[in-house]
């Protein structure tokens, strides 16, 4: 018998779950099985009370719906129980140490929610006439002196929705910027090849011309190679700092000099911005464009993939190019809006709109809160605590498990270790996979993509010394399992809700919606 | 401070094993010129849950809420009634505090819920399939007009005059460096949509035209003629829906045999929140998948023949393809996915139905009473629960002087389309179940006093 969960509760031993469930409903004890919607409601039934329609002559020009649509629903009891019992089958920070690399998954305050609800927030419109929404502009406005303050930076985009939304915008103000200057025709941006997959997808989706630059042997983007391949085609550089190995990039601010000698742009991923907040601004840094994650820095939730919301600081340089609407505020307190409408005065160099209304109002309120709860002090020592708490993991392990920084000096907020070390037939993912069974989330596995099968540990500042020292703990003991050929990790997880899953078939017939299985059967 | 559980101690020990003397020794690798020696000067130092509470209630407060007046503005987002139960599941920390479901093992919750949703999704809007959701419904009918070129390999899209300005707005700005070329032009107000126009604009270059439905006027058009003209020409028709409690009322675009349909679901579940987060809707035809942006869930097995949920079909998306992605997208719109799905689950058909038939009686009833103003005409023959006034006067400083009243009186046409002279006069009203018939009341007798 397999004895790895040595404390906590267990459902049952790997050995008697296999092949059967061994009860009636497929349920175990407190791991429920839940079915879809679609199985267990009815059309028919509804969970809410709605008031009798007046009688009125319909005006829908021929165009009633006179088909059925298949909207199951179910009563509350029911409904609450059906997600009630989904949510239980999730793994969530609310429940424990969270350590995925670049993602900076760190406690959710929950005053910041109960702030984002305040009805003066949520139920605003955001066509409302400007006068009667000052406190939501102010939110906005105070959010984005924070975030100009903490970055050293000179303006500040709010409305991108995402940290890829932020990219585009930066991308976006750079390319303006050099059709202003008639530079149009640089064509090249440059990406170190341990940048983020959205990094060269937003290049390309602006029209350039995607470039790797190479790594240094110790982790860092090698300088030389860089400066030699500027020129008068390159319009800029996309730098994550620190990057996705974890180090700080020594010499950004000669390769920010480099590139405007050059004549382009350096856009900064920061992604990893929780390192440096309140300890370092990237705008002494020479950083043009930089996107801030309110999602992984500032404590909104990730919510199971969103939403995010994507501020990017600009420089100087950039700020006359960045989108509409934003808040200006006047002397007398007052604060408007620059729209489209007012934008040939006050903005025109503008590159436009990237959605409509104002951005994501709920993540600003619940970032505000956030920022306004730490304030310099707490935020400086944000960035100190997750250094310090990922230094710690990597000397911790790098006996263990193969650190191929670990000489390159100190890490910043993520340590990385590799699968070299593990015997043939072990990979990442199965310590990934082991991982589970002691009741952690994964690490970032198989990135960043210049780490032989990659392992990116950020344990945020919000864990104690004894969540760290119980993680470090379970890793080792897991890669020690690995080490010593323990065939049964290749089939982890044995005690999750699900034991591994058949990704190919799902993307080889793709089944993406429910169908009737009687209905699907009878079309065949 | 209260979010950081390490203690003086703890951060003492832990230098120890580093081997660090002190946290500056952890930092470096950063240049001295970049290394702030303390706190950032001029900033706010850290402050309790109260005094938090107290600075955000009163910046709260200086805002005039929906609830609070009466309320007719849509355009986009519209207020309906969220059950309790809603905000309360998804606020359960195994939803709130999850990552995307990447290790399908531990989020089979989030990912069932998706599955769910795109099921739910395309149903609604008479699709094949659905994606996990998009950031709001204008960036997802800006990525339904570049599947559009990379379905037809054509770049011309054809915008309605009817579609949401800040749609076109997007839309114009991304063109501007994709190379797309829009043909868009401005509504008039009229009983009848711009469909007759549009599809005499369809030409053998054009990948797209691009329909609301209902339009920013709140009119109702067949798309069926559109659709057929479409195809004939071997483009796609892309449909936008800004109100999804419409078709609880009205034929889905999907079954007039649009190619694409994307949506803004805000209404249902997520509430108005000032303009986000909200939850972009996008679902197409079953061919076209592949081309589709953003993530999918899918149905697979685990190892022991279980069924499960994992995300597919990402050969499409950034983290794998990088600079050859379908787009550029990461994140979706999770938690206000998982918010429609509960409100959509807890209506059901019968109550989304209701819903919907209680919205366009409250509106027709409304828009009857209103047209009896003097000074006002109402603009719609045919609408769900939006609809235009022609005002005696300019909409928009009368919008200003009933908000002066309490009043929030819908969304004027020159906050729209600014300069526009010939959209001046309109006022686009929107009623919903949140709306009274006190509130009509109160609005009628408010435009009367304001156009006399």
């Amino acid at each position: 018998m397999n004895t790895i969960n040595q404390s906590g509760w267990r459902p049952t031993t790997p050995e008697t779950c296999e092949g059967s469930t061994g009860t009636f409903t497929g349920n175990r004890a407190l791991m429920l099985e839940e079915a879809l919607i679609f199985e267990i409601g009815s059309t028919d039934t509804t969970g809410v009370e709605v008031a009798e329609p007046a009688e009125v002559a319909s005006r829908l020009g021929g165009l009633a719906r006179n088909t059925p649509i298949g909207l199951p629903g179910l009563s509350e009891p029911e409904t609450v129980r059906h997600y009630t019992r989904l949510s239980r089958q999730n793994y969530a920070i609310d429940l424990g140490l969270f350590p995925l690399g670049s993602c900076t998954m760190k406690h959710n305050p929950r005053l910041n929610e109960k702030m984002a609800r305040l009805p003066g927030f949520a139920d605003v419109h955001p066509l409302q006439p400007v006068d009667t929404v000052q406190g939501a502009l102010g939110v906005i406005n105070e959010l984005a002196v924070w975030l100009i303050e903490l970055t050293g930076m000179h303006g500040v985009a709010m409305t991108p929705k995402a940290g890829a939304h932020g990219e585009l915008c930066g991308i976006l103000c750079i390319k303006a910027a050099l059709d202003a200057k008639g530079e149009g025709h640089r064509k090249v941006i440059l990406v170190p090849e341990s940048a983020h997959g959205t990094n060269p997808a937003t290049a390309a989706f602006a029209g350039y011309t995607v470039e790797d630059i190479p790594a240094t042997a110790e982790g860092r983007v090698d300088v030389e190679a860089l400066k030699a391949r500027l020129g008068p085609d390159v319009a800029g550089v996309m730098i994550t700092n620190p990057n996705t190995c974890g180090l700080f990039e020594r010499e950004m601010r000669t390769i920010s000099d480099a590139v405007h000698a050059a004549g382009g742009f350096v856009y900064c991923d920061g992604a990893n911005f929780n390192a440096i907040v309140g300890r370092v601004r990237p705008g002494d840094l020479g950083i043009d464009a930089m996107h801030i994650n309110l999602h992984k820095t500032f404590s909104t939730p990730h919510g199971g993939g969103g939403p995010g919301s994507g501020p990017v600081v600009l420089s100087k340089a950039l700020s006359p190019y960045g989108p509409l609407p934003f808040t200006e505020r006047h002397a007398d307190g007052h604060i408007t809006l620059v729209e489209e409408e007012t934008v040939g005065d006050r903005h025109p160099h503008s590159f436009g709109r990237m959605c409509a209304f104002n951005g994501q109002m709920g993540m600003f309120t619940r970032a505000l809160t956030y920022i306004l709860s730490h304030g310099a002090d707490g935020l400086r020592q944000v960035a100190e605590d997750s250094v310090l708490n990922a230094n710690y993991i990597l000397r911790s392990l790098e006996d263990t498990l193969a650190a191929p920084f670990a000489a390159s000096g100190p890490c910043m907020h993520e340590a990385i270790f590799s699968d070299d070390g593990l015997p043939e037939g072990f990979s990442t993912i199965d310590i990934a996979k082991g991982l589970i069974d002691e009741g952690y989330h994964p690490m970032t596995m198989y990135f960043p993509l210049v780490v032989h099968g990659a392992m990116l540990v950020e344990p945020t500042e919000t864990e104690s010394k004894a969540a760290l020292d119980q993680f470090i703990g379970a890793l080792r003991s897991v890669a020690e399992r690995a080490k010593a050929g323990d065939e049964s990790l290749r089939s982890a997880p044995h005690f999750a809700p699900r034991r591994r899953l058949d990704e190919t078939l799902a993307a080889r017939k793709p089944v993406l919606v429910w169908k009737d299985p009687e209905l699907a059967q009878a079309a065949e | 401070m209260r979010y950081l559980p390490l203690t003086q101690p703890d951060r003492e020990a832990m230098l120890g094993v580093i081997g660090a003397e002190t946290i500056d020794d952890l930092f470096v690798d950063v240049p001295a010129i970049a290394q702030l020696d303390g706190p950032i000067r001029d900033l706010p130092m850290h402050a309790s849950e109260l005094a938090v509470e107290r600075h955000m209630t009163a910046l709260a407060r200086k805002n005039l809420t929906a609830g609070e007046a009466p309320f007719f503005l849509g355009c986009g987002a519209y207020r309906h009634h969220v059950p309790a139960s809603v905000d309360h599941l998804i606020q359960r920390g195994e939803f709130l505090t999850a990552y995307t479901p990447y290790q399908p093992e531990i989020a089979q919750g989030t990912l069932q819920m998706l599955f769910e949703f795109q099921t739910q999704v395309a149903r609604l809007l008479g699709t094949d399939v659905a994606n996990a959701s998009m950031y709001d419904g204008s960036t997802a009918c800006w990525e339904a007009i570049g599947m559009a070129r990379r379905v037809t390999k054509r770049g011309k899209a054809i915008l309605s005059g009817g579609l949401h300005p800040h749609y076109v707005s997007v839309a114009k700005t991304m063109a501007k460096y994709t190379g797309d070329h829009l043909e868009t032009s401005l509504p008039t107000l009229s009983v009848e949509t711009d469909i007759d126009t549009l599809i005499a604009a369809i030409d053998d270059d054009t990948s797209c035209v691009v329909v609301q439905y209902p339009d920013i006027l709140g009119r109702i058009a067949d798309l069926r003629p559109l659709a057929d003209a479409c195809h004939a020409k071997k483009a796609l028709l892309v449909a936008v829906v800004t109100e999804p409690v419409a078709l609880g009322a009205l034929k889905s675009p999907g079954e007039m045999d649009a190619d694409i349909v994307v949506g803004e679901g805000q209404s249902i579940g997520v509430g108005l929140q000032f303009g986000g987060p909200y939850v972009g809707l996008m679902g197409c035809k079953e061919k076209y998948i592949r081309q589709m942006p953003g993530r999918f869930c899918g149905e697979t097995v685990d190892a022991e023949g279980k069924r499960g949920f994992v995300l597919t079909l990402s050969t499409r998306e950034q983290h794998i393809r990088r600079e050859k992605a379908t787009s550029n997208i990461c994140t979706n719109s999770g938690l206000c996915a998982l918010a429609f799905s509960i409100h959509m689950t807890l209506l059901g058909e019968a109550g989304l139905r209701a819903l919907a038939a209680t919205n366009h009686a409250g509106a027709v009833a409304a828009a009857e009473r209103l047209a009896k103003v003097p000074g006002v005409e109402l603009v719609n023959d045919a609408f769900f629960n939006e609809f235009t006034l022609k005002l005696s006067k300019e909409a928009r400083p009368v919008v200003r002087a009933l908000a002066d009243k309490g009043i929030l009186a819908g969304v004027s046409l020159g906050r729209l389309y600014p300069g526009a002279d010939g959209l001046a006069n309109g006022l686009v009203v929107a009623v919903t179940e949140t709306t009274t018939s006190e509130d009509v009341e109160t609005l009628a007798s408010a435009l009367e006093e304001a156009l006399a």
